[in-house]
């Protein structure tokens, strides 16, 4: 028998039982909560009499209506300005009072993006099943573990039951290997991926990355690759738990200590797919074919190189292909052959749970330092992922470099990644963007997003234009 | 989820085609956060004058009294007879929602689009689909009869009208289970609590750091 992959091992050890009507049951070890997609669901607990499962396996923070703005954010709860979002907040909070859930609340240091969060205090672990209300949620699958976004619906179903009726998705496997370019991150990987696979190339399977290049990546760097499996088309991503993953987790919050961590490792070290496992589909990518990418378009499989140019509908050979190039350019004011380093930009967002880490920061920061953004950027918005993100960056001097550059160093929340709080584009504005989604309307009615790696916005703030981040900062990694 | 098993309501009609989602609950009402309460707001543009607000108190707006559901005599309605296509548009589970806040507990028609069908089961409201002659011949016994009232069976799947005619319907027995005994998709699952207890049990020993909280 061949042997089992990452995915089919998290999977035999999470299964309950299978119902009658062949979905499995699924036991859910940790369940993250924030404020948009929830409230119906505590609300229908309400209405059936019904108690959470396992309070201890339910954690909270409020991301996605939160200020970023210190003004906003000064008087907490009531200090946010738009009613429905404040309401939202406050039900988040009420909820959580009323059946006892732990919320890290507005203004306490450890909330933020619920994905930076999860991982930081270790309340996301290796080999645990991680579920939310929301599709991001393949984060956590950087540690080794099935994560992935669920319905409103579903988040009712796992309170109440800690359990979640599912099908078992397919094995693919994305290998990355060799030695990436100067200036090359994670960011552009997993761009360079949806490039190749498209976003619905990852459709019905748990994508586990490997391969050389991905063990050499840094825990946040990892984070990075599978927070985007979704825009592959993937509800899972994940790695391999190693060295670097045990390194990272230990001496977390939440994460086990004494002997309860020596048994733990025992078990983690498991948590590799065997050389003999065998994937439904298998991707390989070098990583020196792979240069700073920068999106187009308005989906993320719309990706090109900085060297590259615009590419024309003539370019694909598919009708629909054809018409979804031709309805992008017009969406995104740009012309087929156009210079992609020739694309001018209004707008700067570093942030969002693709890239709001400390790590993030730090290479953002590499870029700008002693240098000024350009004249022509409206606004360059840096938003750290998390409260303890930010003390971090502010006790490195972090906030200091982004500020002097003429950057605004925010509060931690979604902000600008989806717009609904007061951060936004204006229509027909050119934003570079460390986000992973550049749908139409997304960081604003009529915005045009570009989605890059930090090094590449900040480069692209610096320059007011896309350019190579290594003509800027020589041989950054 | 409440229980569905025998009923007997006074019947009130909704006598057009294709009644989609957006005129069941109009979409300014989504942005809640609850689902409960959207009885008020059932048909909302068709039941007032003037234009809904979500949160708004509905008791003093102006009144649509061309709208049957406003009329003195279907007051306290619980049976909605319906025509063709009953449900059509969105998926939103709000349409169900505000049937059921609103005290409808089953609705008779032709047919239904499908999410919303499914969406009635797991609200605890029984659709039940006639054929068109029958639907049209209970459509004109009501509005012959004020104070008209029909009986649901549902264990023995039939109908009783008032003059003790008996019409059968049809009803999967997986669905006809869960409303029998009130079992949503949680309710299902909850049927397994021990083999999920016994699983909690297993992995407490195996992995118990994901149990206890170290901090
Ligand atoms: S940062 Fe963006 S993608 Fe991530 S959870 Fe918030 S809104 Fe969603």
């Amino acid at each position: 028998m061949a042997g089992k992959t990452l995915y089919d091992k998290l999977w035999d050890d999470h299964l309950v039982a299978i119902t009658d009507d062949g979905d499995a049951l699924l036991y859910i070890d940790r369940h993250l909560v924030h404020e948009v997609t929830s409230p119906q669901a505590f609300e229908g607990l309400r209405l059936a009499s019904r108690r959470p499962w396992r309070i201890d396996a339910n954690l909270a923070t409020p991301d996605h209506n939160v200020p970023s703005s210190v003004e906003e954010r000064v008087a907490g709860v009531d200090g946010i300005v738009d009613p429905v979002s404040k309401l939202q907040v406050v039900t988040l909070d009420d909820n959580c009072e009323e059946f006892g859930i732990e919320e890290f609340k507005i203004n306490d240091a450890r909330q933020g993006i619920v994905h930076v969060v999860g991982p930081e205090q270790g309340a996301t672990l290796p080999g645990m099943t991680v579920v939310c209300g929301d599709s991001h949620t393949a984060t956590h699958g950087a540690l080794g573990a099935i994560a992935h976004g669920i319905g409103t619906s579903e988040v009712e179903h796992v309170l109440a039951t800690q359990c979640l009726r599912q099908r078992k998705m397919k094995n693919m496997l994305v290998n990355v290997d060799g030695e990436l370019r100067p200036g090359v991150t994670a960011k552009d990987i997993v761009l360079a991926v949806i490039g190749k696979i498209g976003t619905a190339g990852g459709n019905g399977c748990a994508i586990e990355f490997g391969g050389s290049t991905i063990r050499k990546l840094s825990m946040e760097g990892r984070m990075t690759i599978c927070n985007m499996a979704i825009e592959a088309g993937a509800r899972v991503g994940m790695v391999a738990v190693d060295e670097t993953t045990l390194k990272y987790v230990e001496g977390r919050p939440y994460a086990p200590t004494g002997e309860n961590w020596e048994k733990a490792v025992a078990y983690w070290k498991t948590l590799r797919s065997d050389d003999d496992a065998v994937f439904d589909k298998v991707v390989e990518l070098d990583a020196q074919d792979i240069l700073p990418q920068v999106t187009w378009g308005t989906s993320p499989e719309m990706v090109a190189s900085i060297d590259d140019t615009v590419p024309g509908p003539d370019d694909f050979a598919e009708p629909v292909r054809k018409a979804a190039c031709e309805r992008a350019l017009q969406y995104m004011g740009l012309k087929a052959g156009q210079r992609i380093r020739d694309i001018q930009l209004d707008r700067i967002f570093i942030g969002s749970c693709t890239n709001s880490r400390i790590e993030d920061l730090r290479a953002a920061a590499d870029v700008v330092k002693g240098r000024k953004i350009a004249s022509s950027i409206k606004e360059a918005l840096v938003v750290p992922g998390s409260g303890l993100v930010k003390r971090q960056a502010e006790a490195e001097g972090l906030d200091k470099i982004f500020i002097e550059a003429g950057m605004k160093w925010r509060e931690p929340s979604c902000s600008m990644c989806l717009a609904m709080n007061s951060d936004k584009l204006g229509a027909g504005e050119h934003c570079a963007s460390t986000s992973n989604r550049n749908f139409e309307g997304r960081q604003g009615f009529g915005g045009r997003t570009h989605l890059v790696s930090p090094a590449m916005a900040a480069a692209a703030a610096v320059a007011g234009h896309f350019v190579d981040v290594n003509e800027l900062v020589g041989g950054a990694q | 989820m409440k229980p569905f098993t025998q009923m007997k309501g006074l019947v009130a009609p909704m006598d057009r085609a294709n009644v989609d989602t957006d005129m069941i609950i109009p979409k300014q009402f989504l942005k809640s956060i609850k689902r409960s309460g959207f009885g008020p707001n059932l048909f909302d543009e068709l039941r007032y004058l003037d234009e809904g607000q979500p949160g708004q108190d509905c008791s003093n707006r102006p009144l649509n009294k061309d709208f049957p559901l406003n009329f003195p005599r279907y007051q306290g309605a619980s049976v909605l007879l319906a025509r063709e296509n009953f449900g059509c548009g969105s998926s939103r589970e709000h349409a169900p929602w505000a049937l059921e806040d609103y005290g409808f507990r089953c609705i008779i028609a032709p047919s239904y689009a499908d999410i919303f069908f499914n969406n009635c089961f797991k609200n605890g409201v029984l659709p039940i689909a006639l054929d068109a002659d029958i639907v049209d011949r209970l459509f004109q016994e009501m509005y012959a009869s004020e104070g008209y009232q029909l009986e649901i069976d549902l264990e023995a799947q039939i109908i009783t009208t008032p003059s003790g005619e008996v019409i059968a319907f049809e009803v999967e027995s997986g669905r006809k289970h869960c409303l029998l005994n009130g079992l949503d998709d949680i309710g299902i699952t909850l049927q397994q609590a021990d083999a999920i207890r016994a699983y909690e049990e297993k992995r407490r020993k195996e992995a118990p750091w994901l149990f206890s909280r170290s901090a």
